[in-house]
C-alpha cells in the first residue's frame, strides 16, 4: 500500500467520526501543517522518479482536495451545530411588548379642512385666509350689512373696543372682502378658517370654523353655484347619490339668496347622507350682490358670481359621527385619540380623501 | 312667525292640503321651523279652581292644593308657584298630559312624601308667553267653564315660520297668503275694508313735533267712546290660543290680532288718563316712565316717545306705558295706528336692552300705507265686540309716503338666474305680489308695494322672480376641472407641513378657543399686552390669547387629572399682539409631559426633557427644508420657560427672527397653574418668521457629489470653561477646512472627577475626508493640529492629554 493510500484510509476514517472543532483543527494541522502528512508528501514530489511522478503528483492533488472538502464540510457541520445550539439558547418569549412608541393625531376639523380644500382644488378654487381680528367694515359694512340693519342681530359679535369698530370675525365673508379689494377679477376662492359668535350651548360654540367660497367672473349665475356644490357636497361625502335641496333665503351680502339642505335618514343610530326625506341645513350661499361689488370697486355690470360658507365643524360632525359640537374644543385626549386622523392620512386628489 | 291653515285660509281660497302648504312655504323661502300638533292633547288641559291650600309637611315653598276639576273628588296637586291660592281659577294637566314647553309626560309622583296627581300650569309651560311667574291666572268668568277644556278643539296645526329679516310684510298672515298665492297656491282673497263711518271729530290733540331725527313721520288716531272692555268672544280667543298666545281683554286681543293678521301694529291708550293731547317727540336726557312690563326706564335724549302734558307715555312703536293702559274698567279707548322709523326704533332698543313684538315689526318697516286700514279694522272690531262710538281718523303727518319706482331690464333675469321665464310669465308674478307695472319693449316699469321695503334696485326683482318660479328650475352647471393658480401658497403649504410633522412626533393636534382666562394667560404672556374681549362669555374666556400655552397648559391640567400621565399635545394657529386686524401671527406650539419609557420592561424611565422638545424642534424644521447646519442656538428665552433649561433657536447665525423657543417650563408657572406631572416641557415655533424656502424640491435637489476616498475619524477632548457651549466648539471645528471636515460630533459631556469645578471636558468625534484623495497620516496630522490649535484659540479649551 502506498503511503497515499494508507493516509487516505487513516483519515477518511478518523474523519467519518464525531469530532469537535479543536479536534478537526488537529486533523487538518496533522495533514496540512508545516509538517504534516501531505505536505510533507508534497516535498516528496522531486524525488520520485519522473517516470512516476506525473501519476504521484495528480494522485496527491486528488487526495488534498478530497480531504480539504471533507474538512471544510466538517468544520461547517460543526459550526452550523454550534450555531444551532446557540440560537436554540438564545430563544426569547416573541410576545412581550415592542419598544413603545407615540402616535400623534390630526385634529377632525383640521383633516375636514384639508379635505375641502383637496375637493375645491381640483374644480379651480384656491386658498385664501383673513385675520381673525376684523374691523366693523369688512365684518358687516362692506357686506352690505350696515349698521342698524337687523340681520346684524343674527350675529352675537365679540368686541375688542368700546366703540365697537374691532370685533372678531363672525364669518368667513370678511375675506371676500380682502380678496377683491387686493386684486383684480376674476376670482375664484375658499377661505377656510376661525370663526366667533357670543353663544355658547350645545349646539354653539363660541368659536367655530368655517369655509367661505367666492367665484366671481363674467357670465357666472346659479346655475354655476349649484354645479359647484352639488360637485362639492358630493365629493366630500363620498357618496353618488345625494339628495340635495336649495331654497330662498336671505343674507345681506348675497341676492338671490339660498340655503342648502340634503337629505338624510337616520339608520342604527348612525346618520346616512343623501337618502331618507329627512332635511338637514349645511350652508347658506347666493349671488354676490351688487352693493357687495361695487364696495370693493367690481363693476357688477361686467362681472359677477356666487359667494357660500359652509360650516367646517357641521361638516365634521356629519361625515365623522361626531355628537357634540362642544367636544371639538375640549382638548380631551381620549376624544381626541378616538375622532383625530393619522398624520399620514394626507387628503390627496389621486388617492382620495379616505383610506 | 306662527300661523295655522285655518287662519292662512282667511286670505287665500285653496284646494290644497296642509302638507302641500308646509312645502310649498320652504319652496317660496318662508322656512317652516317646526310643525306642532296642539289638537292631540289640548283636551286634557282643563279649566280648574284651587279650593284648599295647606303647606306641604316637607318643602317650605310647596303647597299642596286640591283642585276641582269638575269631577266628584276633588284632586291633590302639589305646586310650587307663590300665586297658588284658595279660589284661583288656572289650568290644570292630568297625568299623561304633555306640557307643550318642555314636552315632558306627566305622571303620578310623589314630591317630597306628598301624591300629587298632574300639575298646574303656567302660561309660559302652555307656550302661552315666553316667562311668566307662577301659575295662569284666569278671570272668574271661568268659573262655569270648570273641568271643561281650556283650548278649544283645533282642526288646525301651529306652524312656526322663520320669516328672515328683508320681509316685514311676511310677519302679518296676510303678507303670507299672497305670497303663496303668487306661487300658485291658491287664489289670494280680496280685502274687505269696512271704513269707519262717523261724524264725530278725533278730540284729543296730537302734535308731531318737528325735529330733526324725528322717529315717526305719521301717527294716526281715532278716539272709541264709552266701550266696555270685556272678555275677547270664543272667536277671537280661539284664533289666538291656536297661534299660542293667551287672550287677555278684548280690546288687547283686538290689536294683537290686526298685528298678527295684516302686521299691523296698534296702540290702545285710556284716554281718560292722557292730560291734554298727545306730543310725538324727542326724549330729553333723564326722562322716566314705567312700561307696560311694570319696568322703569330712564331715557337717554332723542328717543321718540309718545307723551302727553305730564310726561312721557310710552316710546313709540317700541313699548307702551302703565300710566295710560287699558284695563277692564277702561271707557274710552285712544287708538293708535303710526309709522316709526326702522333706525330709530332699534337704536331705542338696543339702548335699552328692549324687545317688544312691535319693535321686532317696525324696525323691520311697517307698511306706512296701512295706518288706516288698520284703525278701520280695529276700531270697527272693538265696537262690535265692546260697544262704543268711533271718531273719525285723524292722522297727523310730517312726511307724505311716496312709491318707489324702478326700471327692470328683463334680461337680467336669465344673466343671473341662468334659466328663462317669458315677460307675460314674470308680469303675473309681480302683479300678484303687489307690483304696478308699465311694460316698455324688454323693460318693465315697476311700482313697488308700499309693503316691501326691501325691494329698491333690479336685483331684488330678480330674486322674487327666482323665488316664486321655484329654484328647482335652476339648472345645475358641471363645474370644469381646471387650474390656473395653485391651491396653497408657500406658507399654507408650510403651514400644513409643520402641522402633519408635528403630530408625526407624537403630538395629538388640538383646537382650542382664540381667547383665554386672563389668569392663564398673565403667566404666558411676556412682554404682550392683554387684549380684552369687551363683552366676553364669562370671564374666564375674557381675553384674547397672547401665547397658545395659557390654553394648552389647562388643558394639558385637565388631561393629567383624568389620570393620564405621559401626554403630548399641540396646536397650530393665531396668537395675537394688539386688538387691530393683522396683529397676530401663526404659531405651532406643544407640551409634552411625564416620562419616557413609563414601566418599560426593557428601557429605563426618564422624564421627559428640553433634548426631547428641542430634537422634535429641530426635526421638524429640518424636515420642512431647513438646514440645521446653520441652525444657531442661545438661551433667551421669554420668562414662562426654565431660564437654564430651555433655548432660543434661529434659522441662521445672522439671528434674524426666532424661529423657536423650547424647554422646560419655568416652575413657578407650574406651581401657579397646578399641574400635577413629573415633568412639562414645551415649544412653539413661529411660522410667520420662518423664511419661505423659495425653490422648489426640485430646486432643492442639488447635483449628487460623494467621495469614495476613504474617510477617518478622530477624537478630541477638550476641557473648557462651563459657559462656552458645545455649539461654540462645533463651530469653530466646522471652519477649520470645509473641504475636509464632513462631521462634527459630541459624544461626550463630563464635569466632576479630574476636572476643574469651573470647567468641563467636551469629547468631539470628527469625521475628515477629502473629495480628491486619499489622506495619508501627514495630512491627517496636520489637519488635527489645525483643530487642536484653533478650538484653543477661540474657544479658550485646553486639549485633554
Amino acid at each position: 500500500m502506498s503511503d497515499l493510500k494508507k493516509i487516505k484510509d487513516e483519515f477518511l476514517t478518523k474523519l467519518t467520526g464525531k469530532l469537535n472543532l479543536s479536534e478537526i483543527n488537529q486533523i487538518k494541522s496533522d495533514l496540512f501543517g508545516k509538517n504534516g502528512l501531505v505536505s510533507s508528501q508534497f516535498k516528496n514530489i522531486g524525488t520520485i522518479a519522473e517516470s512516476e511522478r506525473k501519476k504521484f503528483a495528480s494522485d496527491l492533488n486528488l487526495l488534498k482536495d478530497e480531504l480539504q472538502d471533507l474538512i471544510n464540510s466538517k468544520i461547517s457541520e460543526v459550526e452550523n451545530a454550534e450555531i444551532n445550539k446557540r440560537l436554540e439558547k438564545e430563544k426569547i418569549d416573541i410576545t412581550l411588548p415592542e419598544r413603545s412608541f407615540v402616535r400623534g393625531k390630526i385634529h377632525p376639523v383640521s383633516q375636514t379642512i384639508d379635505e375641502i380644500s383637496s375637493i375645491f382644488s381640483e374644480i379651480g378654487f384656491s386658498v385664501e385666509e383673513g385675520p381673525d381680528v376684523e374691523n366693523e367694515y369688512n365684518n358687516f359694512t362692506a357686506l352690505n350689512t350696515p349698521d342698524n340693519h337687523p340681520a346684524r342681530d343674527m350675529h352675537d359679535t365679540f368686541y375688542l373696543d368700546e366703540k365697537k369698530e374691532k370685533l372678531l370675525r363672525t364669518h368667513t365673508s370678511p375675506v371676500q372682502i380682502r380678496t377683491m379689494l387686493k386684486d383684480k377679477p376674476p376670482f375664484k376662492i375658499i377661505a377656510p378658517g376661525r370663526t366667533y359668535r357670543s353663544d355658547s350651548d350645545q349646539t354653539h360654540a363660541p368659536m367655530f370654523h368655517q369655509v367661505e367660497g367666492l367665484h366671481i367672473d363674467k357670465n357666472i349665475n346659479m346655475g354655476h353655484l349649484k354645479g359647484c356644490l352639488s360637485y362639492f357636497i358630493k365629493e366630500f361625502f363620498e357618496v353618488d347619490k345625494l339628495k340635495m335641496r336649495f331654497r330662498p333665503s336671505h343674507f345681506p351680502f348675497t341676492e338671490p339668496s339660498a340655503e342648502v339642505d340634503i337629505g338624510y335618514e337616520i339608520k342604527d343610530g348612525k346618520i346616512i347622507i343623501g337618502e331618507g326625506d329627512q332635511w338637514l341645513e349645511i350652508l347658506g350661499c347666493g349671488m354676490v350682490h351688487p352693493n357687495v361689488l361695487k364696495n370693493v370697486k367690481v363693476d357688477p355690470i361686467k362681472f359677477q358670481g356666487y359667494a357660500f360658507g359652509i360650516g367646517i365643524d357641521r361638516l365634521a360632525m356629519l361625515k365623522y359621527g361626531i355628537n357634540d359640537l362642544r367636544a371639538f374644543f375640549d382638548c380631551d385626549y381620549r376624544w381626541l385619540n378616538h375622532f383625530g386622523f393619522d398624520p399620514l392620512d394626507v387628503p390627496t386628489n389621486y388617492r382620495g380623501l379616505s383610506r | 312667525m306662527k300661523i295655522t291653515f285655518d287662519w292662512l285660509q282667511d286670505h287665500l281660497k285653496t284646494s290644497l292640503k296642509e302638507k302641500h302648504l308646509l312645502d310649498q312655504l320652504t319652496n317660496i323661502g318662508l322656512e317652516v321651523e317646526s310643525v306642532e300638533s296642539l289638537s292631540a292633547d289640548n283636551e286634557l288641559f282643563k279649566v280648574a279652581k284651587i279650593i284648599k291650600t295647606e303647606k306641604h309637611p316637607n318643602a317650605d315653598r310647596l303647597k299642596v292644593c286640591d283642585v276641582n276639576v269638575g269631577e266628584k273628588e276633588f284632586i291633590k296637586v302639589v305646586c310650587g308657584a307663590a300665586n297658588a291660592r284658595k279660589g284661583l281659577i288656572t289650568i290644570y294637566a292630568p297625568p299623561g298630559a304633555t306640557i307643550p314647553k318642555t314636552k315632558t309626560k306627566l305622571v303620578t309622583a310623589k314630591i317630597r312624601g306628598v301624591t300629587s296627581y298632574g300639575m298646574l300650569c303656567s302660561d309660559s309651560e302652555l307656550n302661552l308667553s315666553e316667562e311668566s311667574d307662577g301659575i295662569t291666572e284666569l278671570s272668574t268668568k271661568y268659573e262655569k267653564s270648570i273641568g271643561k277644556s281650556y283650548f278649544s278643539k283645533s282642526k288646525s296645526n301651529l306652524i312656526d315660520l322663520s320669516i328672515t329679516p328683508n320681509r316685514p310684510d311676511c310677519l302679518g298672515v296676510r303678507g303670507i297668503a299672497r305670497d303663496l298665492a303668487a306661487s300658485g297656491f291658491g287664489k289670494l282673497l280680496e280685502y274687505k275694508e269696512k271704513e269707519i263711518k262717523s261724524k264725530k271729530k278725533q278730540t284729543l290733540k296730537v302734535k308731531i313735533s318737528k325735529e330733526k331725527n324725528q322717529g315717526c313721520n305719521a301717527f294716526g288716531s281715532c278716539l272709541i267712546t264709552n266701550v266696555k272692555n270685556i272678555e275677547s268672544p270664543k272667536w277671537l280667543k280661539d284664533k289666538l290660543i291656536s297661534i299660542g298666545q293667551k287672550p287677555i281683554s278684548a280690546i288687547v286681543d283686538i290689536t294683537n290680532y290686526v298685528m298678527l293678521d295684516i302686521n299691523r301694529p296698534l296702540h290702545a291708550y285710556d284716554a281718560d288718563k292722557i292730560e291734554k293731547g298727545i306730543i310725538v317727540r324727542e326724549s330729553n336726557s333723564g326722562e322716566e316712565f314705567t312700561a307696560l312690563d311694570n319696568k322703569n326706564y330712564k331715557l337717554e335724549k332723542g328717543m321718540c316717545v309718545i307723551s302727553d302734558n305730564k310726561g312721557v307715555l310710552g316710546l313709540g312703536g317700541i313699548i307702551g306705558g302703565i300710566r295710560s293702559g287699558t284695563e277692564f274698567d277702561t271707557k274710552n279707548i285712544l287708538l293708535e295706528s303710526a309709522y316709526f322709523d326702522p333706525r330709530s326704533i332699534r337704536n331705542t332698543a338696543k339702548k335699552l336692552n328692549l324687545d317688544t313684538d312691535a319693535k321686532f315689526r317696525f324696525e323691520r318697516g311697517i307698511d306706512p300705507l296701512s295706518i288706516e286700514s288698520g284703525l278701520n279694522k280695529a276700531a270697527l272690531l272693538i265696537k262690535e265686540i265692546c260697544g262704543g262710538e268711533i271718531s273719525k281718523i285723524d292722522i297727523q303727518k310730517i312726511e307724505t309716503y311716496k312709491s318707489k319706482i324702478i326700471k327692470f331690464d328683463t334680461n337680467l333675469f336669465e344673466k343671473i338666474s341662468g334659466f328663462k321665464i317669458s315677460i307675460k310669465e314674470m308680469i303675473k308674478i309681480l302683479e300678484n305680489l303687489g307690483f304696478k307695472i308699465k311694460k316698455d319693449k324688454k323693460n318693465l316699469k315697476l311700482t313697488i308695494p308700499s309693503w316691501r321695503p326691501d325691494i329698491s334696485q333690479e336685483i331684488d326683482i330678480i330674486e322674487e322672480l327666482v323665488r316664486i318660479s321655484g329654484y328647482n328650475k335652476i339648472a345645475t352647471i358641471d363645474p370644469i376641472k381646471e387650474r390656473s393658480k395653485s391651491t396653497l401658497t408657500q406658507t399654507q403649504k408650510l403651514f400644513h407641513f409643520l402641522q402633519r410633522s408635528i403630530a408625526s412626533k407624537g403630538y395629538l393636534e388640538a383646537i382650542t378657543w382664540s381667547f383665554t382666562d386672563s389668569n392663564y394667560n398673565k403667566n404666558f404672556k411676556g412682554d404682550e399686552k392683554e387684549i380684552k374681549i369687551v363683552n366676553p362669555i364669562s370671564s374666564e374666556l375674557g381675553v384674547l390669547r397672547n401665547s397658545i400655552f395659557s390654553n394648552l397648559s389647562m388643558y394639558m391640567s385637565k388631561n393629567l387629572d383624568r389620570g393620564f400621565k405621559d401626554i403630548s399635545i399641540f396646536e397650530i394657529g393665531p396668537i395675537f399682539k394688539g386688538s387691530n386686524p393683522g396683529e397676530q401671527s401663526t404659531v405651532v406650539c406643544g407640551l409634552s409631559a411625564g416620562k419616557k419609557n413609563r414601566l418599560s420592561w426593557i428601557e429605563n424611565e426618564r422624564n421627559v426633557d428640553v433634548f426631547d422638545v428641542k430634537r422634535d424642534v429641530v426635526q421638524t424644521l429640518v424636515e420642512a427644508g431647513y438646514n440645521s447646519d446653520n441652525f444657531f442656538i442661545d438661551r433667551e428665552t421669554p420668562n414662562y420657560y426654565h431660564p437654564g433649561k430651555s433655548g432660543r433657536l434661529f434659522l441662521n447665525r445672522g439671528k434674524d427672527q426666532v424661529a423657536a423657543y423650547f424647554g422646560e417650563i419655568h416652575p413657578n408657572i407650574l406651581k401657579a397653574i397646578d399641574i400635577k406631572t413629573e415633568s412639562l416641557v414645551g415649544f412653539e415655533i413661529f411660522l410667520d418668521n420662518l423664511k419661505i424656502p423659495k425653490k422648489t424640491l426640485n430646486d432643492q435637489k442639488t447635483k449628487f457629489v460623494v467621495s469614495d476616498y476613504q474617510k477617518s475619524e478622530r477624537d478630541f477632548a477638550f476641557i473648557v470653561n462651563k459657559d462656552v457651549s458645545s455649539q461654540d466648539l462645533i463651530n469653530a471645528i466646522s471652519v477649520v477646512d470645509n473641504r475636509l471636515i464632513s462631521n462634527v460630533r459630541v459624544f461626550d459631556v463630563y464635569e466632576g472627577e479630574n476636572i476643574p469645578e469651573s470647567q468641563k471636558s467636551i469629547a468631539i468625534n470628527v469625521t475628515i475626508q477629502s473629495s480628491e484623495k486619499t489622506l495619508n497620516d501627514n495630512d491627517l496630522d496636520k489637519i488635527n493640529k489645525l483643530i487642536i490649535e484653533t478650538v484653543e484659540k477661540k474657544t479658550g479649551a485646553k486639549i485633554r492629554s
